[in-house]
């Protein structure tokens, strides 16, 4: 599998730091055509990696973020209803023959393509990025049985619009809701865990090139004490990076020596108020040394 | 790369002409065997599988295990136990945990059960829904003698006395089959009910649109929109603890029963520690899950732990589990070896998370009981119902409280 190995390389110069089973599982989606499911806690880097994979293959990024009440009018398509009004006033008095009005305003040109037409109706592969799945209804999900499996489009008025390219699909999870086994069965899985202090060191220094190695490795080390402490909302990779930039920005080149200020720059991390009550002053000392 | 060579050695195909159809036998052998260990595998992974294979440098172990991971792992607790199964299939290492490789399915419940369990196919829920009404659980009923009378009004008598008076192996076996019937019945209307509820009253201006397109532009046909409600959500935690072993069996048919094709639930186990049982509940078969459940508690003692078992379950289960139409049922008799205020605090925290939480308690049926247990009077505060559940007749009493939901 030397395939893995440039997939990694690729990745990381895209800035995305992978570790080798993501990479493995990135390449099977390829030998496979299978879409890769990534489950994992908000701000472990799920929607980073279809982002990544975009610049990787040099594809363009659609991306489908779901919600509650996602339905196929806003993912799939629409009729463009204004125009075809319009286009039936216009042609009220042209005395053409109904069935051939009918033909006309249901043809392509009225459709509207939503993201999931849009990425199996583009000409060059595309990487489709489903976000959140979770958080959209069962209904839906069936509806995308439907098109991840056949890549096929059934419109009543139109007929089977077939894929012209094969997308790369990511579908990502928090895990709010249970997902049902048919859609992960059509799925590759992986898990998506917190980085490892040596990773995130590897992602700050990737994201934040200016960065010095050592306060990269303690902001990871720091990080990841924080997120071993009782929370409600644990800081995801994202939070990781403001809070660098915060550093960075504060003129802080060694942690250990400010606490005060890297407790002042907890805002970056935490997002709740609890949790901003249950991490004092104090916490972020013995932290901070652990850190050392 | 961390292969070490004698894994190398082992990994490779041996020489023989037959590589191929040795490697399609020894993975459709691993395939058995991650499916007797509950991954959702089908030919069409198996399939691929292969692809995989011989596209894959055969002798990297790490490449090789986290292929086939990402191909027939399709949960997170799959992702957990998949290694240990890999290492023991093609490498014979030894298994650290419960995982299985042998065959696991346990024979049935001895088929005499079954029988019993079956007599008498739809007088048994009629009787205990027209047992309704009674003031209260009369738990002191003690099992009365001949109880081979048979019928409706025996019916009535199982669904009336308390779980722990109940001892005869077959009496036991109907009053489960009772639970499972009632939690039948409860589910079907309560979905019903979910129906025929949401009829709203906003015009839907697109769908409206787009039919006026076929008769030029004119609405003549207006579409409602109807509301769209979260389905009901149950959550159940149940002590498995000494004090409550006669209440455990018939609860987990009852769980079983409702959470068996209601795909919005979640079931836990508490003791010392909680364990996530859905997955245990989700099995078809009754008495399969009642085993692995069996298996899942095991290895528990000492003291009952509710407020830790509750601060886990709000530190690690309830964002990804609970949403705003969430019930949260706690089956537990309140006897906690922990703290009070503990216990107090993750009720809080339970309690700003979900919609409802109901708290039964086997011995509020039984006669002059007061909830004086220190754990029990530090949550209640928190709870919304608290409500018996000793007997057939209690658990169906709860319908109407998870109805209104």
């Amino acid at each position: 599998m030397t395939d893995r190995n440039t997939i990694s390389q690729r990745l990381a110069q895209a800035g995305y730091v992978a570790d080798r089973d993501l990479a493995t599982a990135l390449w099977l989606m390829d030998l496979l055509q299978r879409p890769l499911l990534l489950e994992g806690a908000a701000g472990v880097g799920k929607t980073a990696v279809a982002q990544a994979l975009a610049q990787v293959h040099g594809a363009h990024l659609i991306r489908l973020q779901c919600y509650e009440g996602l339905d196929q009018n806003a993912a799939l398509y629409e009729w463009n209803y204004q125009r075809q009004i319009l286009a039936l006033k216009v042609r009220e008095t042209s005395g053409q023959a109904a069935a051939a009005i009918e033909a006309e305003i249901f043809s392509e040109a009225y459709l509207l393509e939503r993201p999931l037409l849009a990425a199996i109706r583009s000409e060059t592969p595309i990487v489709l990025l489903i976000d959140e799945v979770d958080r959209a209804d069962e209904e839906f999900e069936a509806l995308l049985l439907e098109v991840l499996s056949d890549f096929q489009v059934t419109i009543p008025e139109l007929g089977t619009l077939k894929a012209r390219s094969i997308p790369r699909v990511v579908l990502t999870s928090n895990g709010t809701r249970e997902l049902s086994d048919a859609l992960r069965r059509r799925c590759l899985f992986h898990f998506v865990d917190f980085p490892d202090v040596d990773r995130e060191a590897a992602i700050i220094k990737a994201r934040l090139p200016a960065i010095d190695a050592t306060l990269a490795l303690q902001a990871a080390r720091f990080v990841a004490a924080i997120r071993k402490e009782e929370l409600r909302k644990v800081p995801g990779v994202a939070e990781t990076l403001d809070f660098v930039a915060a550093l960075t920005g504060m003129g802080i080149d060694d942690i250990r020596r400010d606490a005060e200020a890297v407790y002042d720059l907890l805002t970056a991390l935490l997002k709740t108020h609890e949790d901003h009550a249950a991490i004092g002053l104090e916490v972020v000392e013995r932290l901070v040394h652990k850190v050392a | 790369m961390d292969v070490c060579s004698t894994e190398r050695s082992e990994g490779k195909a041996p020489p023989a002409v037959d590589a191929g159809a040795l490697i399609r036998r020894r993975l459709s052998g691993f395939v058995q065997v991650l499916r007797d260990n509950g991954f959702a595998v089908g030919l069409g992974e198996t399939a691929d599988a292969l692809r995989l294979l011989a596209a894959a440098d055969l002798g990297n172990r790490a490449a090789l295990l986290a292929g086939l991971r990402a191909l027939l792992a399709s949960r997170r607790s799959d992702w957990e136990k998949f290694a240990a199964l890999f290492d023991a299939y093609w490498f014979a290492r030894h298994l650290r945990d419960g995982a299985r490789i042998a065959d696991p399915r346990p024979r049935r419940g001895g088929p005499r059960m079954m029988v019993t369990a079956d007599d008498g196919p739809e007088s048994g829920t009629d009787a205990i829904l027209r047992t309704e009404r009674r003031p209260d659980g009369e738990g002191d009923d003690a099992p009365a003698a001949g109880h081979e009378r048979g019928g409706t009004s025996d019916q009535e008598r199982l669904a009336r006395t308390d779980f722990r008076h109940i001892l005869d192996p077959v009496e036991r076996e109907r009053v489960h089959a009772l639970a499972r019937r009632l939690a039948a019945a409860m589910r079907a209307r309560l979905t019903r009910r979910h129906e025929v509820a949401r009829n709203g009253s906003k015009i839907d201006l697109r769908r409206s649109l787009h039919r006026s397109v076929a008769r030029g532009g004119l609405p003549l046909e207006l579409v409602y929109r109807r509301r769209r409600t979260k389905p009901l959500k149950l959550v159940i935690l149940l002590d498995a603890s000494g004090s409550m072993s006669p209440y455990v069996t018939v609860f987990v048919r009852f769980m079983h029963g409702v959470l068996d094709s209601f795909r919005q639930a979640a079931a836990f186990v508490f003791h010392t520690r909680l364990a996530d049982v859905t997955d245990a509940m989700r099995e078809k078969d009754p008495q399969r899950a009642v085993d692995r459940l069996g298996l899942m508690a095991q290895g528990v003692g000492g003291g009952t732990r509710i407020g830790a078992c509750l601060a886990t379950f709000n530190r690690w289960h309830a964002a990804r589990i609970i949403h705003s139409r969430t019930a949260v049922l706690i089956v537990s008799d309140g006897y906690d070896t922990g703290e009070p205020a503990q216990l107090a605090s993750e009720m809080a925290a339970l309690r700003r998370r979900c919609r409802r939480i109901a708290w039964l308690n086997p011995m509020i049926g039984w006669h002059g009981y007061e909830p004086v247990a220190a754990g029990m009077r530090a949550a209640l505060p928190y709870v919304d119902l608290f409500a018996p559940a000793h007997s057939i007749e209690s658990l169906e009493a709860l319908e109407p409280y998870l109805a209104r939901l």
